[in-house]
């Protein structure tokens, strides 16, 4: 009697269990949809994207030399590169230090300054666009990488990530370095940046995606193929010629996600968990 | 030489109550010195302090006879170990106890010859490789430890170190943090709110409650002579017995009635009035009787095996606790007559003491002393 209601309860739980999996791989479908037309397409001849005949069977990595070699893509490749590069270690280094300060120095309206921080995140980007544009046009820094760089050099955002990041270091562990005589310098190389570590990565992740994905600014801001980044340079692909060679297009947009992929993978080996078990009971 | 507090007091604000007030001890050169008190009574406040941590409100410290207020912990010297190990989780055993000594730019070939040495005291030689997370809870601590040891100051804090670990693993690092402050010859000073490891392993014990404190001694001499209601309760096992009592009479008299049976002969007269006495639960004896006779009723047996806990009620609603050794068969509920052997404290209406009467028990202490 009682077999039979455990097995019962066994089979409603694995029905239940199917219907929540059906789910989701539905919606993991839905999801993915876009992203895997994409990339089918981009194996595919302009001609027959043109025409519709998606399910063609003339696929080819000729859209992929051709992105290669009739277009500047790797000079866009380049360009992005450099810049997110030089942001994310930017963003790292400013943002860790200004937290640090928010954390471990008392200094006068500490708190009152951290607030004025956090206040700049609510103003949108697009709403900073024009007096931005308006002062780096007098710093002649126009059609110039210092130009997609240097107001990027630091981040409201990561400072409030990394500072509730600094606020979980055990209180111990600074008045353990503080008898062993540690300066701040060397209290945040040693023990704040490693035992952050997580957090720095996730920061550098967030701020390297986030300058390579940069569309509207450097389009504003840079006038000539030699500078910009990819993303404009996509958006360049589509017009420059009267016959938009899709299959092309698509093939490139491939290819600048890559690196966005590889910087997720980078990161996610670094988002596990309990590294910093142990420090304190 | 050691280290002088002089009216020692941390307030924070100006309006507020002082967390800690007035405090004044002289601690010797190479002695384990316990600071002792209930949580929230300001020991750990005291230790960092002295530490350097945090800063003193008022009053004056002195380390090897120099004025230390104000100097930062790094040029205090010392070493501390926290009741939460405060390892760098990131570093593995060694580089944890190397960490402080790399700070201070020491030699490297000195470096690895101190980590060697201290690791070997506390037997972790062979886990100089692992990160703290692969360490139970008991290495951690000596993790801890070894990075004290290492550093060659001669002085050592400790705030609550073993208050993390199972009871018998305390019982183990007690004695070893013992053996280690004696051959190192620290000064150590040590908090807890472990009365136990006051009384096994200090050479002072301050007793703190209440931001003030109430008794410097030796662990005996508190245990013997407690200066007031609150260490006559807090240090002893069961917890001592307080009861009021009146003088016999309208006169002054030697003679304290706490009830029929239960009274107290002392040495002096005391003027009329009510007292508090203090007996500790040995120092009470309890005898079976037949219904409705006696003064008490048992209302708890704890048997230990080697001891007997009995707590029992007297007819006047006060709550004792007696102590009696081996294996007494009393049953609950049973009617017994309680009395004192002789040593109790009296207690003046300000909580102090202001009399003993010692027994033929303490007196043969004394000899041993």
């Amino acid at each position: 009697m009682e077999n039979v209601s455990v097995q019962q309860a066994q089979r409603q739980r694995r029905l239940g269990n199917s219907l929540k999996y059906f789910g989701l791989v539905l919606l993991a479908l839905i999801v993915i949809f876009p992203f895997v037309l994409g990339l089918w397409t981009s194996f595919l001849p302009s001609m027959d994207i043109a025409k519709g005949s998606y399910w063609s069977t003339h696929l080819s990595l000729n859209n992929y030399v051709a992105a290669f070699t009739k277009t500047k893509i790797l000079r866009y490749l380049f360009n992005s590169l450099v810049i997110s590069t030089l942001v994310m270690i930017a963003h790292v280094f400013f943002c860790s230090l200004a937290a640090y300060a928010f954390v471990f120095l008392k200094f006068k309206y500490r708190d009152a300054l951290f607030y004025i921080v956090l206040a700049t995140m609510m103003l949108p980007f697009e709403a900073e666009v024009i007096p931005n544009f308006t002062t780096v046009r007098q710093l002649g820094l126009l059609n110039h990488y210092a130009v997609m760089i240097i107001p990027f050099l630091t981040s409201a955002f990561g400072i409030f990530m990394l500072r509730q990041a600094f606020l979980q270091i055990p209180a111990d562990l600074k008045a353990a370095a503080d008898v062993e005589g540690l300066s701040h310098w060397q209290f945040y190389w040693q023990v704040t940046l490693p035992y952050s570590k997580i957090s720095l990565v996730t920061l550098a992740a967030y701020s390297f995606l986030g300058s390579w994905n940069q569309y509207l600014w450097p389009m504003l801001t840079t006038f000539s193929d030699h500078l910009r980044p990819v993303q404009d340079g996509l958006r360049q692909l589509q017009s420059e010629e009267t016959f938009n060679d899709w299959g092309m297009i698509q093939a490139s947009a491939a290819i600048v996600v890559v690196p966005t992929l590889i910087v997720l993978l980078i990161g996610q080996h670094y988002f596990k968990s309990g590294l910093n078990a142990g420090a304190v009971k | 030489m050691g280290i002088e507090l002089q009216g020692i007091t941390k307030s924070y604000g100006h309006d507020t109550q002082p967390v800690l007030s007035a405090v004044n001890a002289e601690i010797q050169d190479g002695e384990l010195f316990v600071i002792v008190g209930p949580s929230g009574c300001g020991k750990s406040t005291l230790l960092r302090m002295i530490a350097g941590i945090i800063p003193i409100s008022d009053g004056i410290l002195k380390i090897n006879g120099q004025i230390m207020n104000g100097v930062p912990p790094k040029d205090r010297n010392l070493s501390m170990v926290f009741q939460s190990y405060a390892l760098y989780p990131f570093l593995n055993v060694a580089d944890n106890v190397a960490f402080g000594l790399k700070a201070r730019k020491m030699a490297p070939a000195e470096i690895e010859q101190r980590v060697t040495e201290a690791l070997t005291m506390v037997n972790l030689t062979e886990y100089r490789d692992r990160k703290p997370r692969e360490l139970s809870g008991g290495q951690r601590q000596r993790v801890a430890l070894a990075r004290a040891i290492a550093s060659d100051s001669k002085i050592c804090l400790m705030d609550e170190p073993l208050s993390n670990l199972d009871a018998q693993l305390r019982v183990r690092m007690r004695a070893e943090i013992c053996e280690l402050q004696r051959q190192l010859n620290l000064t150590l000073i040590y908090v807890t709110h472990d009365q136990t490891e006051a009384m096994t392993m200090a050479d002072h014990v301050m007793v703190l409650n209440d931001q003030h404190v109430q008794q410097i001694d030796t662990p005996l001499a508190i245990y013997n002579h407690p200066a007031n209601h609150f260490v006559a309760q807090f240090f002893g096992t069961p917890q001592i017995n307080l009861l009021s009592a009146m003088t016999s009479g309208t006169a002054a008299s030697a003679q304290l009635v706490i009830d029929d049976d239960l009274e107290i002969e002392l040495d002096q007269p005391l003027a009329a009035g009510r007292y508090t006495v203090g007996i500790r639960p040995n120092e009470l004896q309890l005898t079976s009787v037949a219904d409705q006779a006696g003064n008490a009723t048992v209302i708890n047996v704890e048997a230990l095996g080697d001891q007997t806990i009995i707590e029992a009620i007297l007819d006047n609603d006060v709550e004792v606790r007696v102590v009696a050794a081996g294996q007494m068969q009393v049953a609950l509920d049973q009617r017994v007559t309680i009395t004192a052997l002789g040593p109790a404290f009296v207690f003046g209406t300000d909580d102090t003491l202001i009399a003993e009467q010692r027994g033929a028990k303490d007196a043969r202490v004394a000899t041993v002393n």
